[in-house]
């Protein structure tokens, strides 16, 4: 749980090095292109990015320390107050995606370990293999194509705060979560079906059915139960990679939210933006882990810390 | 349907498919016999005979690949073979219930003993909740589960093998079945805790009269549990009639072989050199592991504590204890597959007990150790023949030599040199516990250690086996220590026998004095629970 801190800090200076050894100047981008060296020096003293590297890293340390982010270069806010006003929109997302990709790929990979070898057991693996190899963006373009164009059901993009109700919100987040669930469910499902088959193979579901109980009983309360622990596992590791992934997807369907504030943000050298954002994706990552691992206790009673 | 003529199990030519590629046409074939109200019925095999899969057949749990492929099973009449899943659901554990070899594994890890009791009542009676628990409380009283409100609420993995096996029994009968299908109930039990569950069985058998078809290879089990007894080989059933006929008047070759191959409870009473040189001496030998949580600090556990034990050249030392009596531990620590917490461990006079990893090459090569599971103590993707050469190789025997050696030692184990080039997986049981022996053999060792070598064979694989240690033994005049929670077992093999019971040696002298005049109270309660202790098996 300690591990959590020395992780942020390796973090944290990996990305302030890297930005500073990558090519491009903030200072330039900001002047523009009709600028002259004075100005863009006057800029760079301003932005505190004339003085030396481990002065630079000190101040934004000793800033961190305190909860503030900096002032971002571009939008020139806090970047704590960015990330709070984008952060809904990412959020709203990732939950949606992940809440689809779990109902629907634990109860197939359950059906295809419970029909080992059966026409269902290979039509799932087979939908895994595309779900795995078609890139988010083809899966969204045609998706928007069909649905938005062609039938004209849901909105093309953009995205509308769940405070204007909640049928908006979740109409404009159907598209993108379906398209970002697509390589979840061949996942978490693939995860499930192998996990369920071993479960299957234990004395206790031969137990279970000497017991006289009903099949959808063993399969659940007996198979499911004990397979838990890989799946919340794989659950987990899906939430940190998709509030990774939402880079491309909210691109896609123009959601303003921290993906596209990432994009931005690059685009700008908006250094003390990247660093916050970077910062507070490693600690969501670090988060949900840690959530993880204390929950193979309530699936597991065998486990204790 | 029933009334008190109808049998409670009548198996009428039953036949069960194997698959194409089955080593042989069905697993069961033509089998028939009854089980009556209120009697047990002891099916008794070694592996590969059928008599699980009889047992499954009549619960309806047979996997798809082995299909009745003819006759007939009524249970109290009613063909349970033809009835629609639906009925068959109904009348498991309500009419007919099974309990299971491994207690271990048999419950769900995940739920409360309690919960997995509740959910039978629930599925087969119209009870509400507190009747439900009130129900599951009794049924653990009458089981002799302590402290059954706590049990309720207890996981598996906090109850011992033997609590375990009681859940399973109390789960079994909570509906009253007509019938029990015992299999190999409490062949995964240590030996106290084994008699004890075959009395709960017997005792519950004739308060509620079902009828119990008990699924064992011990005939020592038999002779304490049976009225009637059914004997199987290769699916066909050989020999059937009543405990005493068939226990001591076989007629069928087959029973009677199997019956001399147990081994008796008297030790052999061979003379033993006394003079010969010592090849190993433990002096307080210990073990403590500590066990720590990441909050929360949990005391020690003795493995081994304060083992004293020596083994001449030429002489036979066994080990004999229950689970956790840490018999494996001292045999492990005397090997140095983990490294002793205090004591000494002489070989040949020399102290290996704190030698570093590195200079313990000569000592593995004089220490040779045998384990208890064939199946997993070769390396499935090494053939038989590199399984054997590779430590004489590493001692820097030629390539050529190491084989010639190898084909020598497959004959002195009776195997034809020539299956050398073959793998694990295409050898049985005993034939890869054989293999075993060779590699370890092939070491040149002076000091064996057989690790329950023989636990996991069949009775008329184990003879053999024993046997060949024997022989193995006085050819090569070598140190034996032999780990065994088997008391027939270490009857048969061993000069000198060490008792030991929670990580102590309780009693330890000549295998005659501990045998014939056991003085520990421990030994005496292991004498007294040996099963069919009453009945003299084999030569003896």
């Amino acid at each position: 749980m300690l591990a959590t801190i020395p992780v942020l800090v390796i973090v944290a200076v990996l990305v302030f090095l890297l930005l500073r050894i990558t090519p491009g100047d903030p200072a330039a981008i900001l002047a523009g292109d009709a600028a002259s060296t004075e100005q863009i020096e006057g800029i760079r003293k301003t932005l505190g990015l004339d003085q030396p590297l481990p002065v630079q890293f000190g101040i934004w340390a000793l800033q961190m320390v305190q909860g503030d982010l900096g002032e971002s270069y571009y939008y020139k806010v806090r970047v704590t107050e960015l990330i709070a006003q984008r952060i809904e929109a990412t959020f709203s997302l990732a939950l949606v995606t992940i809440v689809v990709a779990v109902l629907i790929s634990v109860p197939l990979g359950v059906i295809a370990a419970w029909r080992f070898g059966g026409w269902f057991d290979r039509f799932l693996m087979g939908f895994s293999v595309f779900g795995f190899s078609v890139p988010v963006f083809i899966v969204g373009y045609l998706l928007v194509w069909l649905v938005s164009l062609k039938l004209g059901w849901l909105p093309v993009q953009g995205y509308k705060r769940i405070d204007a109700g909640l049928w908006p919100w979740i109409q404009h987040l159907v598209l993108p979560a379906i398209t970002l669930s697509v390589i979840y469910i061949a996942l978490i499902a693939r995860v499930t079906r192998a996990s369920v088959l071993e479960a299957l193979g234990e004395d206790y579901i031969r137990t279970a059915r000497a017991k006289g109980l009903p099949e959808s009983r063993v399969l659940i309360k007996h198979a499911l139960a004990n397979a838990a622990v890989p799946i919340v596992t794989v659950i987990g590791i899906g939430i940190a990679l998709l509030i990774g992934g939402v880079v491309v997807t909210e691109s896609v369907y123009a959601i303003p939210g921290l993906g596209r504030l990432t994009v931005d943000a690059v685009l700008a050298r908006d250094f003390p933006t990247i660093q916050g954002l970077i910062l507070f994706f490693s600690l969501i990552y670090v988060g949900v882990n840690l959530l993880v691992d204390l929950s193979y206790v309530v699936f597991d009673p065998r486990i204790r810390y | 349907m029933s009334d008190a003529d109808t049998p409670v199990l009548e198996v009428r030519n039953l036949t069960v498919a194997l698959p194409q590629d089955g080593d042989r046409r069905n697993a069961v074939s033509g089998v028939s016999f009854t089980v009556k109200r209120g009697e047990i019925v002891c099916l008794v095999g070694e592996s590969g005979s059928g008599k699980s899969v009889i047992a499954q057949a009549i619960m309806g749990l047979l996997p798809k690949t082995l299909p009745v492929a003819s006759g007939e099973v009524l249970l109290e009449g009613e063909d349970v073979t033809k009835v629609p899943t639906e009925r068959l659901r109904q009348l498991r554990c309500a009419s007919m219930s099974m309990i299971f070899q491994e207690p271990m594994t048999a419950l769900n890890p995940v739920m409360t003993c309690g919960e997995q009791i509740d959910e039978v009542l629930r599925e087969h009676t119209a009870l509400s909740p507190a009747e439900r628990r009130a129900k599951t409380i009794d049924i653990f009283t009458e089981v002799a589960l302590p402290d059954p409100e706590r049990i309720v609420g207890s996981y598996p993995h906090q109850l011992s093998g033997g609590q375990r096996q009681r859940i399973m029994i109390a789960m079994a009968l909570v509906l009253e079945p007509a019938l029990l299908i015992a299999d190999e109930p409490t062949t995964a039990l240590d030996v106290t805790t084994q008699a004890q569950i075959l009395e709960l069985v017997r005792d519950l058998q004739r308060r509620h009269g079902m009828g119990v078809l008990f699924i064992t290879h011990d005939f020592g089990v038999v002779a304490d549990i049976a009225h009637r007894v059914a004997v199987l080989r290769l699916g066909t059933l050989v020999e059937m009639g009543d405990k005493n006929t068939v226990l001591k008047n076989p007629q069928h070759e087959y029973t009677i072989m199997l019956i001399g191959a147990v081994p008796t409870l008297k030790p052999h009473g061979r003379a033993v050199p006394a003079d010969a040189p010592l090849v190993l001496e433990t002096r307080q030998l210990a073990k403590t592991y500590s066990d720590r949580g990441w909050f929360s600090r949990r005391g020690e556990v003795h493995a081994a504590d304060d083992v004293t034990l020596e083994i001449r050249r030429g002489q036979t030392l066994g080990i004999v204890g229950e689970s956790g009596s840490g018999k494996s531990t001292v045999a492990r620590c005397i090997v140095r597959l983990i490294d002793p917490t205090r004591g000494e461990i002489r070989i040949h006079g020399e102290d290996i007990a704190r030698k570093p990893m590195r200079a313990l090459r000569e000592v593995r090569r004089k220490v040779q150790i045998v384990f208890q599971d064939p199946y997993r103590s070769l390396n499935p993707r090494r053939t038989v023949g590199e399984a054997i050469i590779e430590g004489p190789l590493n001692y820097g025997l030629p390539r050529a030599e190491a084989l010639e050696r190898a084909r020598k030692l497959m004959e002195l184990v009776r195997m034809d040199p020539a299956v050398l080039e073959r793998y694990p997986h295409q050898f049985s049981g005993g034939q890869r516990q054989r293999i075993c022996i060779a590699r370890a053999l092939a070491m040149e060792p002076e000091l064996l250690v057989a690790d329950e070598a023989v636990s996991a064979l069949d009775v008329s694989v184990q003879a053999q086996v024993l046997a060949l240690l024997e022989e193995i033994r006085e050819r090569f005049n070598l140190a034996m220590l032999f780990i065994t929670h088997d008391l027939r077992v270490a009857a048969q093999v061993c000069d000198r026998v060490a008792v030991m019971s929670k990580g102590k040696v309780v009693e330890y002298g000549e295998a005659n004095e501990v045998f014939l005049r056991p003085s520990h109270e421990y030994t005496k309660a292991l004498f007294a629970a040996a099963p069919g202790r009453d009945f003299v098996f084999g030569a003896g």
